[in-house]
This record gives C-alpha cells, sequence and structure tokens, in this order.
C-alpha cells in the first residue's frame, strides 16, 4: 500500500518537471532543426558565379591554400591540382566546403585553420574560394584520349609499373600506391613524373605536426657485417633508419651501427623514356590511372 | 624548503592539532611557528627572487629561466660524463591538440605550466601529480594565427600570470588556479590574440600581442600584478605626432602590424627592459606602407615604469619576407662590454651594445640572399629586387625564418651562442588584398621554392667574438624547438622528429636522446628537488621530465 502512495506522491511532483524536461526538450529540437536548416542552406555557394567573390577568393587562396595546392590551383608537390573538374573528396559546393573546413582524415589536408602556420578562413571567405576554384576550373572534364585497358596491360605488363607500385591491392611495395593519384595529380604532373621520375620526389609518411613529409628517396646501406642494401626510405631520424629494399623486404636499422648509409634524390624508378613507353602508351597508361582515381 | 623537512613540519602540525606533543614545547613552538611561517613566505615570488633567480637554481621562476634570456641552467648533476644514463620521470598528458610550447615554471617544487587553448595547470614537480587545472573559456569566434598555442607565464607574489587567445591578460592565484583578475588587453575580434609569457618586473606584468597577421597597431603593455590596473602602453607604431610616426605612408600606421609576441629580458643595473617586435601589416606587401615602418622588427629598450623608449634597433626596415625580430634578444657581458645578442629571423647574427643600441656586427648564420650589402654602420640592407611579386620571387631565408620564436641559449662557460636555425628558401608573392577589421591581412601568398633540395634544421653553435659558427648539429627537417644549456656541459633540444636530445655543449656530439613520440615544440628547462636535477620539456601533447636513474 505504502509503495502506491509513494508513486502517487511523486506523480504529483514530476508531471511538472517532466513538463519542463518536454518543453526544454521541444526548444532544442527545434533549435536544432533551425540549425539544420540554416546548413541546408549554406550547401549552396551563396557567391556561385559572382566574379568580385572570385577575386576575393583568388586572394584568400593564394594566402591559405597555394602553399600546397600551387598558384593557379594546378597542384603542387604536396597538393592536388583543383582545376579539375573531377575532385577526389567530392564535386558539389557543399562538398567542397566540408573538405575546406573540415579537411580530410588520413592526408596533408588540414581542417580550416588548423593549419598550425596560418589563420583560419570565415566561412564567407571559404565560399569565396569555392567560387575561385570553380572559376579556374577546366570546363570540361579532360576526357582521357587514351585507352584504359590497354594501359592497364601495360602497367600489369611490358611497361612493369606493378613491380613497384600497386593499385587498388595489386602490385609492389617499392614506389608509392597509385590507386587515387589519378584523381589528385594533373596530367602533366604524371607524365613528368613517369618521363624525370627524379625531378620531383613523390611524398610518402607525413607525422603529425611535421611540416614536411618523408619523400621516396633511394638509400644505399651498407651494414656492420658488410652486407648491402639498396632501396628506399621509409622514414628516419637524426638515429635511426627505416627502410624497404629492392626485394620488399623491410630493414630497421640504428645508423650509428652501420658502416655507411648514404641517401640520393635519383629515383630508384627509371626515366621512362620514348623507348620504354611512347607518347601513345603514356596516354593509356594515364587512362588507366585517371579511370582508377574516378573510382 | 626540502620535501622531507616540509612533510615533517605538516606532520608534527598535525600532532599538534590533535594535542600530541612532539619534543619539548618549547621546540615544538618553534617549529610551529616555522612550519606557519616558512612555507607562505617562501610561496612568496618577491621581484628581488627574481632579479636573483641565480641564487636558487633548483627554480626556473621565468621564460628564459633569468632576466638576461640566456635559458642557461647552473645546476650540474647531469653532466657529460652521465647524461647517457638519463631516463624519463613522468609525464604530463594534457589530453590537447594542437602545439605545445610552453616553458614550464617551477619555484619550490611546484610546476606552472600552459596548454594548448589556454589550459593552465600546476603540479607538483616530483611525481607529475596536478594541484590545479585551468582552462579559459574562449569565445568561439577567435581565430588566431598560427596555432590555439600559448607559451608560459609569468610569477610574482602568490600568483601566476598569462596571456590569453583572446586578448586578455589574467592572473591567478598560485596556490588554487582561481582567476584573481582578469583585464582585456584589446578587442579580440580586431585580431588581437596573445600567446607570450609575460615578463614580471618590480611590481609590474609585462606583455606584448600578436596579431601581426590581421593589421593590427602592436603594443607593449604593463600591468600593476595586484590589481591588474594597466600602468601603461607602448604602441610598437608611433601614433600622429610621435617620432618615427613618418615612416608610415599615409594612414598605414593604423593598421600597421609590428606585434611583440616574444617574451622580453631586464637589465636591472640599467633598469631598462628589451622587448622585440614583428613584422609590419601586411607581411609581405610593401606597397601603400612606405618607409621604414618603425618599429616593426626591431629591438626596443624601454623603462620599465613609465614605458618611455629609451632606444631601437631595428633590423630589417620596410620589411616584406615576414622577418620578425622576435627572438629572445639575449644579454651578454663580454670583454667589457654589455651586449644583446640576437640571431634574427633575417638569417643574421647581431651583436648591439646595449647601453646605446648602436649595432657591433651582423654576420650570417644561415643562407641569406635577401640582402647583399650593408651600410656605413655595418646593418645589413635589402636588395630591391628581393620583394615578392605576383608570380612570385625566390628569397632567402624563407617565409618562417632561418629561425623563429624558440629560444637560443647563451652559455658562459662555453662563451658560445646556440640557436636553432633552418635552411628553407621560400617563394613570396603578393596576394592583394583590402583591409577588413578582423580578417587575415597578409597580403602574401608563400610556398616552398621547388627545387630539389629538401629543407633542413640544425642546432648551431656561434662564437659571438666572431659571429662565426664553432659546430653544428643537424636535423633531418627543420625542426621548432629551442635550447637550453646547463654547467653540466649540455646543450638540450629537440627536433620535428620527436627526439630529444642531449649535446655536449664544447663539441655538439650527441650523448643522449630520447624519443617522444612527436614533435618538440618548445624550449626545454631545468629544476631540482630534493637536490635531484630534472631537465623538461614538451612535445606532442604531453610535458616530459628527465633525470639521472
Amino acid at each position: 500500500m505504502s509503495m502506491p502512495r509513494t508513486n502517487f506522491r511523486r506523480s504529483k511532483f514530476w508531471p511538472q518537471r517532466w513538463l519542463l524536461r518536454f518543453l526544454f526538450g521541444c526548444a532544442v529540437a527545434v533549435a536544432c532543426a533551425a540549425a539544420a536548416v540554416a546548413l541546408r542552406a549554406q550547401d549552396k555557394n551563396p557567391f556561385a558565379g559572382d566574379a568580385k567573390a572570385a577575386k576575393l577568393g583568388e586572394s584568400q587562396f593564394r594566402a591559405n591554400c597555394a602553399f600546397c595546392h600551387g598558384l593557379g590551383a594546378r597542384g603542387g608537390g604536396r597538393g592536388p591540382d583543383l582545376s579539375r573538374a573531377q575532385k577526389r573528396h567530392g564535386n558539389s559546393d557543399a562538398d567542397l566546403f566540408r573538405t575546406i573546413n573540415e579537411g580530410v582524415p588520413g592526408t596533408a589536408m588540414p581542417p580550416n585553420g588548423a593549419t598550425q602556420q596560418g589563420v583560419g578562413m570565415t566561412e564567407e571567405e571559404i565560399w569565396q574560394v569555392i567560387s575561385y576554384i570553380r572559376s579556374v576550373q577546366v570546363k570540361a572534364p579532360a576526357q582521357p584520349a587514351g585507352n584504359a585497358v590497354h594501359g592497364k596491360e601495360l602497367f600489369y605488363g611490358s611497361a612493369a609499373c606493378s613491380m613497384c607500385h600497386m593499385i587498388q591491392g595489386k602490385g609492389g611495395r617499392l614506389g608509392p600506391d597509385l590507386s587515387t593519384t589519378g584523381s589528385a595529380r594533373s596530367t602533366e604532373y604524371l607524365v613528368e613524373s613517369v618521363r624525370s621520375p627524379s625531378r620531383r620526389l613523390a611524398q610518402g609518411i607525413s607525422e603529425a605536426m611535421k611540416e614536411f613529409s618523408q619523400e621516396y628517396e633511394t638509400v644505399t646501406v651498407v651494414t656492420a657485417d658488410g652486407t648491402k642494401f639498396l632501396g628506399v626510405v621509409l622514414n628516419e631520424d637524426h638515429f635511426t633508419l627505416q627502410m624497404i629494399d629492392t626485394r620488399e623486404q623491410m630493414h630497421l636499422f640504428e645508423k650509428d651501427k652501420l658502416r655507411s648509409w648514404e641517401k640520393s634524390r635519383e629515383s630508384l624508378m627509371p626515366a621512362y623514356d620514348q623507348k620504354m613507353l611512347n607518347d601513345k602508351d603514356m596516354q593509356d597508361v594515364i587512362a588507366y590511372l585517371l579511370a582508377v582515381g574516378a573510382q | 624548503m626540502k620535501r622531507e623537512s616540509m612533510n615533517k613540519a605538516i606532520e608534527e602540525r598535525f600532532f599538534a592539532s590533535l594535542g600530541i606533543t612532539v619534543g619539548t614545547g618549547a621546540t615544538f613552538v618553534l617549529l610551529t611557528i616555522a612550519a606557519c611561517v616558512v612555507p607562505s613566505a617562501r610561496a612568496q615570488v618577491t621581484p628581488q627572487r627574481l632579479q636573483d633567480s641565480a641564487k636558487e637554481p633548483q627554480n626556473w621562476l621565468m621564460y628564459s629561466g633569468d632576466y638576461a634570456g640566456r635559458r642557461f641552467s647552473t645546476l650540474e648533476q647531469i653532466n657529460t660524463s652521465n647524461a647517457a644514463m638519463l631516463v624519463p620521470k613522468w609525464v604530463y598528458q594534457t589530453m590537447a591538440g594542437g602545439k605545445f610550447e610552453t616553458t614550464a615554471l617551477v619555484v619550490d617544487g611546484i610546476l606552472y605550466g600552459t596548454g594548448q587553448d589556454n589550459r593552465a595547470f600546476a603540479l607538483d614537480a616530483h611525481s607529475g601529480r596536478p594541484i590545479w587545472q585551468y582552462q579559459r573559456v574562449l569565445p568561439a569566434d577567435i581565430r588566431p594565427c598560427c596555432g590555439r598555442a600559448n607559451r608560459g607565464m609569468a610569477i610574482l607574489g602568490d600568483k601566476v600570470f598569462l596571456g590569453t587567445l583572446d586578448a586578455h591578460v589574467i592572473a591567478l592565484d598560485a596556490k588554487t588556479g582561481s582567476v584573481v583578475w582578469d583585464v582585456t588587453a584589446l578587442d579580440y575580434r580586431k585580431g588581437y590574440s596573445i600567446t607570450l609569457a609575460p615578463l614580471a618586473i618590480k611590481n609590474l606584468v609585462i606583455i606584448g600581442v600578436s596579431g601581426g597577421e590581421y593589421g593590427i597597431r602592436g603594443f607593449i603593455d604593463a600591468y600593476d600584478a595586484g590589481t591588474g590596473e594597466r600602468k601603461w602602453r607602448f604602441y610598437t607604431v608611433p601614433g600622429p605626432g610621435e617620432p618615427g610616426h613618418e615612416t608610415w605612408e599615409g594612414d598605414s600606421w593604423k593598421i600597421g602590424g609590428a606585434p611583440a609576441w616574444i617574451t622580453g629580458t631586464y637589465d636591472p643595473a640599467t633598469n631598462t627592459t628589451f622587448w622585440t617586435t614583428g613584422n609590419p601589416s601586411p607581411s609581405n606587401r610593401g606597397e601603400g606602407r612606405a618607409g621604414d615602418n618603425l618599429y616593426s622588427n626591431s629591438l626596443l629598450a624601454l623603462d620599465p615604469e613609465t614605458g618611455r623608449l629609451k632606444w631601437y634597433f631595428q633590423f630589417s626596415k620596410h620589411d616584406e619576407h615576414d622577418y620578425d625580430a622576435t627572438q629572445v634578444p639575449v644579454m651578454v657581458d663580454q670583454g667589457g662590454r654589455h651586449l644583446i645578442l640576437q640571431a634574427n629571423r633575417n638569417g643574421f647574427f647581431y651583436l648591439i651594445d646595449r647601453t646605446n643600441g648602436k649595432l657591433v656586427f651582423a654576420n650570417p648564420f644561415a643562407k641569406v640572399t635577401w640582402s647583399d650589402s650593408k651600410d656605413a654602420s655595418g646593418v645589413p640592407i635589402g636588395r630591391k629586387d628581393a620583394s615578392p611579386t605576383l608570380e612570385g620571387n625566390r628569397v632567402c631565408p624563407g617565409a618562417a625564418g632561418a629561425t623563429n620564436w624558440m629560444s637560443p641559449t647563451y652559455d658562459p662557460q662555453t662563451q658560445l651562442f646556440y640557436v636553432t636555425a633552418r635552411e628553407q628558401c621560400d617563394v613570396f608573392s603578393t596576394a592583394p588584398q583590402a583591409y577588413e577589421a578582423g580578417h587575415a591581412y597578409y597580403g602574401s601568398a608563400y610556398f616552398p621554392n621547388d627545387d630539389a633540395e629538401p629543407f633542413t634544421g640544425a642546432l648551431r653553435a656561434i662564437d659571438p667574438n666572431t659571429g662565426k659558427m664553432k659546430w653544428e648539429w643537424k636535423h633531418p627537417s627543420p625542426t621548432w624547438s629551442g635550447a637550453l644549456s646547463t654547467a653540466g656541459g649540455l646543450v638540450f633540444t629537440g627536433d620535428a622528429e620527436g627526439n630529444f636530445i642531449a649535446l655536449e655543449a664544447a663539441s655538439g656530439k650527441a650523448l643522449w636522446h630520447f624519443q617522444c613520440g612527436a614533435s618538440v615544440y618548445s624550449s626545454p628547462m631545468s629544476f631540482a628537488i630534493d637536490g635531484k636535477q630534472y631537465v623538461a620539456v614538451a612535445a606532442g601533447s604531453a610535458l616530459f621530465t628527465f633525470a639521472l636513474p
């Protein structure tokens, strides 16, 4: 008998608080809905097609983005070419806004304002940058002139790219994985990388807080017992070296225990001249990279 | 007071409160009085203690360790013969992202530090256990340049002082972390922020501002340590009618920049405080601000009581490469001369007579292309064709400078000056833009030059007599770690790869290293508790301490 009475007394007290909570909950829900509507409204660039905004955006781009993406948004050593219609992390205005504002996890692209070096952008400035990117975007997506199917045959066959490069889990480990390269790099960059790979070494591991990522430098090591290894630097600091050799064996060294070690910025990748890969075949290989990158 | 004796005293007070007598009555009463009086007296950091910091090497009483800015510890327990045995003693995790730039203070067994997003903390320096933790509620719309960082606090009396990312100066109770006073330096919405550790002189807390990326008008402030009342403000960009105003075109002085974002030094002998300033705004575009742009990129000698300018020395006139002079101005007396040593972001190592601001000499300590000549007094002057262009112009040092805010150190035993150097050239290009209050206002872009050479860093030991390099310790990539020298014949520094390293001060030979797991983005310090020496450094999001086993 005492239980119902207790419940009754509680029920007299609780409805008021419950009601308050309910009302508060409603208010929160309404506020959230309003915020959602506000966010929705931002899915479209308020400055779309606005030449003046694009001009302001160019200034912002130079100050905030060109460090990696290059002047003119054509891509730099680090950042992808943004003049391509196809963007790896989404093509819509909302996608671009999100990419700039939130960054891309697992890549060197930081969230807005978190580069730790410069100043972030306001939402308005981000939209201006998007206007600018749209203004330099190549109008029609470059139709790959080559034959992607033949390019794949070359990649895994006579051109021997897959000896060192992996695409979607298949291939070698000595060079960078090329699964996403086609969506990030300009055709000129790709051609240059094949014809003269030492001119600009690929970026490798990027440690948190480090400004410059490790590159695919060539390294020759002679151990204390005279064994020689040739390969690629995976990472290093002043005291240690992590490398993979041409037989895809990993080696983890303390530098002071080695007889010698020498790094070189001459890539292990051969420079593909016309004899090794003519222009037609080059186009086919690039068509394959672009096709994979677009997936 | 030593830990054991303090514990003993507390024990005795505890027993006394229970009515248990320990020893004879008279002794007991004396002990009790001593226990009550001494600890509170020790908690008071008087201006005299700051001035006599050399008398208490177990403590680290200010950002650079002493008023001279030498970042040198006279502790010698850890030395060249045993440094190889150093081990980590404790680690404090801030659990915060971003750059952790603090130099901790240690006073009588308590360590005070600051963390990202204006965290502050007091730890038992022996165990690493927190005593209090503070975090400021920051406005959502602050956008400070270059990371939500803070480099440390000042201590005076029973308070610690810090500047905030929303441009306030606050005093916390040293024992509780409670806010004692909180004053606004200036409106953060105009681009002002504070990241440096203040400097306490007499009863004043002296502090400068950041915001050179926003077209602020820089200043250095002094606040009454007790009340927070502002006693003076020295604008680093002179207003109408003031000397130096004529070095600015039109109204450009109103947004002239010249922030003062690194802690200064103090010469009690002449009652002069030395502060350095950063770039004129916009940083890489000189159009619209014709003239030398005083007192940007300068060394300032100020009267700490009034803020009156005694003299100035401008390192980079009409700068267009972001060559901030914001490196701690280190005071050294040498051969009867009273000097300031500065390895400047512009790549030159300067010796300046601190009695009058006259240059003794300037010598490059890194690759320099912005200057190829000197004026009659030996001051390097810029090349006309080094200006940034719309297409881009390659200049050395690059935008991050040949060095930056990371502290150098001067070791009076080796008589060498150690500085973190960066070898990187950048392509400087202009990005014309209109000024808008609170918005980024660089007027510029820069990016690494596209040649094949990787960028490197080094800790360089410079002989101040000649300006020549004695040795260097090469880093695989540029680092943002400062350096500490100690009477043990050691120099400590860190690297971007996460190593904290002990080098032999005389030769640069590595004696020990520890992998912290993330880049060292701070300047190390040293302290002692109960006769045991520690070295502390912030790396990643944690504060590490090391000692002999």
